[in-house]
């Protein structure tokens, strides 16, 4: 083996110390940012955050794509999963008078809203595609209202950095951040193709964030929670999904 | 001719070495970006599989699902019991893991993808080692080369150190257009993307088409792969191996 030059020595010293802080320093104004998704641990840890902290910096306000009213799906598949639960079947019976959706956490008011409440509240519409991670789709109308303007209403707090959101049935919430949150697509439908939300879509309330996979877009929500942390819920990792094997960021 | 050449210039690699003396043939940069490429490919293929059998369907158009017609079908089984298959089995649902994983791989891929092209074209290892030399670049050139091959005739010396041009064709067409293929219409798979570049997917003809052509470019990837093989096999596959993993070839195998 050659000896090693002083200069050598010197000069791969210093390119670690700047590797080292570089790196440091990324993760810095990662963290600072909000570029580092709940599930980064783990050896798919460095592809999600790289995934997440990419697609932030490039298309946090871009908007998905709208079709033309003829697009629309004839034949839209909803995806039914286990029967609903007694809870739900009982306010089905009641015609749903009785929903009430929960806006809690870190908001200055918080808010108890039946579906009335929820139809005061600016009406808007929009022609997007449900994208399964299985591969289907579908294209439909969905009409709601932004969950921007629920957010508003409740006074969200400067520090909230996630909304954290629960369906009715059991094990099912997930989670987005306040990018996605305040984006104007994402809404609180309760409205498909021209006619009410059907329970097989999700009715009565859905919340669709049409710029990430199906499965962010969770059926019958009941209570959304304002929070800066993440770790307090379930196992940490933001939502069911990465408990169940799958990303919490679904923007891919 | 060391430092800045990615291979060897094929002067001094085909410079008919005496028999048994070993040549040089690849660099450090294509040695390891081949196999970093050959470890994601693998990882890419097999959690694409376990994607796919989630929804074994394909479709043209923007739209498609199990209410609608499918383009074709894949005669298998899936790992999700509302996709009808005429199979009574339901397969074991491996998204989570596939879908982390595959996108994790692709990062890598396109990485070491945008290092090789980068470091490729600086150095000149595709215009000296890949493009085909002015001389080769008719029909006639390719029908000669697949002549010899169909003779099975053993390289001469020059080709021995360097590629033919059937050779530096099919590598600059995995390089440049099937693997940026593959990348494009995966990436037009993304929802968020989709977003920020609606022409990405909107120029493949909608989101299933990108899914269909991802299916065939992947497949047109193997069918690569497999030749690929079947000629490192052929051609001599210790000495190859040898060269793709400490740079050094033996002289032509008939000489030894």
């Amino acid at each position: 083996m050659k000896p090693v030059s002083r200069r050598k020595l010197i000069t791969s010293g210093l390119a670690a110390a700047a590797g080292i802080s570089g790196l440091a320093a990324a993760d810095h104004l990662a963290q600072r940012y909000g570029l580092i998704p709940p599930d980064h641990g783990g050896c798919y840890g460095p592809g999600e955050t790289l995934t997440y902290a990419a697609q932030r910096l490039l298309t946090s306000r871009s908007l998905a794509r709208e079709f033309p009213r003829s697009m629309i799906s004839t034949t839209p598949f909803a995806n039914e999963t286990a029967p609903p639960s007694d809870g739900f079947k009982r306010l089905q019976a009641g015609e749903f008078l009785d929903w009430r959706l929960a806006v809690d956490g870190m908001v200055a008011h918080p808010l108890s809203l039946s579906l009335a409440d929820l139809r005061t509240m600016p009406a808007h519409s929009q022609i997007t595609e449900v994208v399964c991670e299985e591969g289907w789709s579908y294209v439909a109308e969905w009409i709601g209202t932004p969950l921007a303007v629920v957010l508003q209403e409740a006074g969200v707090l400067p520090q909230a950095r996630y909304i954290v959101y629960f369906s009715i049935e059991p094990d099912w919430w997930e989670s987005i951040d306040m990018t996605e949150a305040l984006h104007s697509q994402t809404f609180l439908t309760m409205g498909m193709n021209g006619g009410d939300l059907p329970v097989r879509f999700g009715g009565p309330l859905r919340l669709r964030v049409p710029r990430q996979l199906g499965y962010k877009s969770v059926k019958y929500v009941v209570r959304l929670t304002a929070t800066d942390s993440l770790k307090r819920f379930g196992k940490g990792l933001g939502s069911a999904s990465p408990e169940a094997g799958y990303s919490w960021y679904a923007g891919i | 001719m060391t430092a800045p050449g990615l291979c060897y210039s094929r002067h001094v690699a085909a410079a008919a070495a005496p028999p048994g003396i070993q040549t040089p043939r690849h660099t450090a940069l294509v040695r390891v970006t081949h196999w970093l490429t050959v470890i994601v490919f693998i990882a890419l293929l097999v959690t694409g599989a376990e994607i796919v059998i989630s929804h074994p369907r394909f479709y043209w158009g923007e739209t498609g699902n199990v209410n609608m017609h499918p383009l074709f079908t894949l005669p298998i089984p899936s790992s999700r019991g509302t996709v009808p298959t005429g199979y009574n089995y339901v397969m074991p649902d491996q998204n989570g893991w596939s879908r982390y994983l595959h996108f994790e791989a692709a990062w890598v891929l396109v990485i070491t993808g945008l290092v090789y092209a980068v470091a490729g074209l600086w150095s000149g290892h595709f215009r000296r080692n890949l493009v085909p030399a002015p001389e080769d670049r008719t029909a006639r050139a390719y029908l000669q080369r697949i002549a010899k091959y169909l003779r099975r005739e053993r390289p001469d010396a020059v080709e021995a150190g360097s590629y033919n041009v059937l050779q530096r064709t099919a590598y600059l067409l995995v390089i440049f257009v099937l693997f940026p293929l593959v990348i494009w219409t995966g990436l037009a798979l993304s929802p968020a993307f989709n977003a920020a570049v609606p022409a990405a997917v909107n120029l493949l003809g909608g989101r299933q088409s990108a899914r269909t052509l991802h299916f065939f470019v992947t497949w047109a990837l193997v069918l690569f792969l497999m030749i690929h093989l079947a000629m490192i096999i052929l051609s001599g596959f210790g000495s190859r191996m040898r060269a793709m993993i400490v740079g050094r070839a033996a002289a032509p195998e008939e000489s030894q």
